[in-house]
């Protein structure tokens, strides 16, 4: 499918879903990893300002220990700290140019095999909620044009924050980061649960929660808090075949 | 940090509760202190809701905690029962409208604003911490940076309490990470346990062998270390 194609289905998708009801870290882990499709890159992280000096890890593309460690590590140093900070665009950071700047993180990043990274802000007025981090491993900077599809993706995440009206009340911004930080770990918990139960990996039982989520139109969130209640079992979750 | 300062508010309730058996109350005491409140207070939760008071630093406190248990209305109960923290800052001005038997009986005991936290650890859910004012205003970010630190500090302190675990002087921050909380998951399976029990056990024995509960979480997604053949984790 060509690109345009492509960016234009994206773009419907993510308005479809912000006009319904929806689970905001289902929303930020589908937004990140079409993030990752359309502007070339190979894994992604978006992280959320936690309220008490940290960027905490919501949504990622990859179930990998180093590609979470990479994310772990920018709590103290790297692109997505320091695009945090300023609520600047990082962009085109060459891997092996940067251990001056970033030592740890460019070290641990060049180890997984990437060469470039990036980290976009989630902006709200003056404000920075958090910073979507993107990775590549082929010695390939992001165009212009490419970079300004990612600041969208990132914009469009904060909006998903906070779609309700009254969520312009910075108390009720607050409440809902908390929440969705809440709702990621039930979501963990439950993969961890699921995994052990079917014998899958944990990859596997998000996206039979996240299919079951999507035929049911219930909340990933609420899925995953069945899960872990034991009032679904796997069997209630396998996906029928011969659906995606 | 955030860990730090939750490490801190941990070690100062140990210093003021050697025995470890008032630390809810030297918590609530403390966190008065560390911020523009008036009251704090501490309920316990059960899957029915709030079950307990834990601490109340005076009487406006009990009376906040007294009326979500007679009434099961109002912010606090909110907070635990969905597990969302229920920020208020101005009671007067939300509370008639949103919880109306609860708003009569908090105004008059004299209380402006409050802040509810559910303590909790994803779907592991312990408890709510109530802060409230005798006067109406918001948390400043900071406020609210140390607000959380308190709660994370109350989620560990009635973690331990809940699963009835060892006491020691040393309760180390929870390691925040993705591969912890798929960890608990698949521990709670194997070892045939609730997840705060589960969570726990990994904690404990993190600790025992002196390494970080990340890299045991690893060991236990990996398959390396599997609670099924466990027989000394009791």
């Amino acid at each position: 499918m060509a690109r345009e194609q492509r960016l234009t289905k994206v773009f419907v998708e993510l308005a479809d879903t912000l006009v319904e009801e929806f689970d905001v870290v289902d929303f930020l882990q589908m937004l990140t990893e079409r993030c990752v499709e359309l502007v070339d890159t190979n894994a992604a992280g978006l992280m959320l300002d936690d309220q008490r000096g940290n960027l905490q890890v919501v949504a990622y593309t990859t179930e990998s220990a180093r590609l979470l460690e990479l994310f772990e590590l920018q709590k103290a140093e790297g692109p997505c700290v320091d695009c945090f900070a300023t609520g600047q665009v990082i962009a085109n950071v060459d891997l092996t140019t940067s251990s001056g700047r970033w030592p740890v993180f460019t070290e641990a990043a060049l180890a997984s095999g990437f060469t470039y990274s990036h980290a976009l802000p989630l902006r709200l007025r003056r404000q920075v909620l958090g910073a979507l981090n993107l990775f590549t491993v082929e010695r390939r900077a992001l165009t212009d044009d490419h970079l300004a599809v990612a600041q969208g993706m990132a914009d469009i995440a904060t909006i998903g924050l906070l779609h309700e009206r009254a969520l312009r009340d910075q108390l009720a911004l607050a409440e809902q980061l908390q929440t969705a930080l809440h709702s990621r770990i039930v979501i963990e918990q439950a993969k961890g649960v699921l995994s052990a139960r079917a014998g899958i990996s944990v990859s596997e039982a998000f996206n039979r929660m996240r299919s079951h989520a999507r035929r049911t139109g219930v909340h990933l969130t609420a899925i995953a808090e069945a899960v872990v209640a034991g009032r679904l079992e796997d069997a209630d979750l396998q996906p029928v075949t011969g659906t995606s | 940090m955030a860990s730090r300062r939750v490490a801190e508010i941990l070690r100062a309730a140990w210093v003021d509760s050697p025995d470890g058996t008032d630390l809810p109350a030297c918590l609530a005491a403390a966190c008065t202190r560390a911020l523009p409140v008036s009251g704090v207070g501490m309920a316990l939760m059960t899957d029915q809701g709030p079950a307990a008071t834990l601490a109340a630093t005076d009487g406006a406190a009990v009376t906040l905690e007294q009326l979500q248990f007679s009434l099961g209305e109002g912010p606090c109960v909110d907070a635990s029962t969905t597990g969302r923290p229920v920020l208020q800052p101005d009671l007067v001005r939300t509370a008639p409208l949103r919880w109306p038997a609860f708003a009569e009986g908090a105004l008059e005991a004299g209380i402006r604003a409050v802040f509810a936290f559910p303590l909790r650890v994803g779907a592991i859910r312990l408890g709510v911490l109530d802060l409230y004012r005798n006067r109406a205003g918001p948390l400043s970010p900071d406020e609210l940076a140390e607000a959380l630190s308190f709660a994370d500090a109350a989620t560990l302190i009635l973690l331990h309490e809940q699963v009835g675990a060892p006491r020691t002087g040393a309760v180390p921050v929870l390691d925040d990470r993705a591969e912890v909380h798929q960890a608990t998951g698949v521990t709670s399976v194997q070892a045939g346990v609730g997840l705060a029990d589960a969570l726990v056990l990994l904690r404990a024995r993190a600790y025992t062998e002196g390494r970080s509960l990340a890299d045991l979480a690893r060991d236990v997604l990996s398959g390396v270390v599997d609670f099924r053949n466990d027989n000394d984790h009791c």
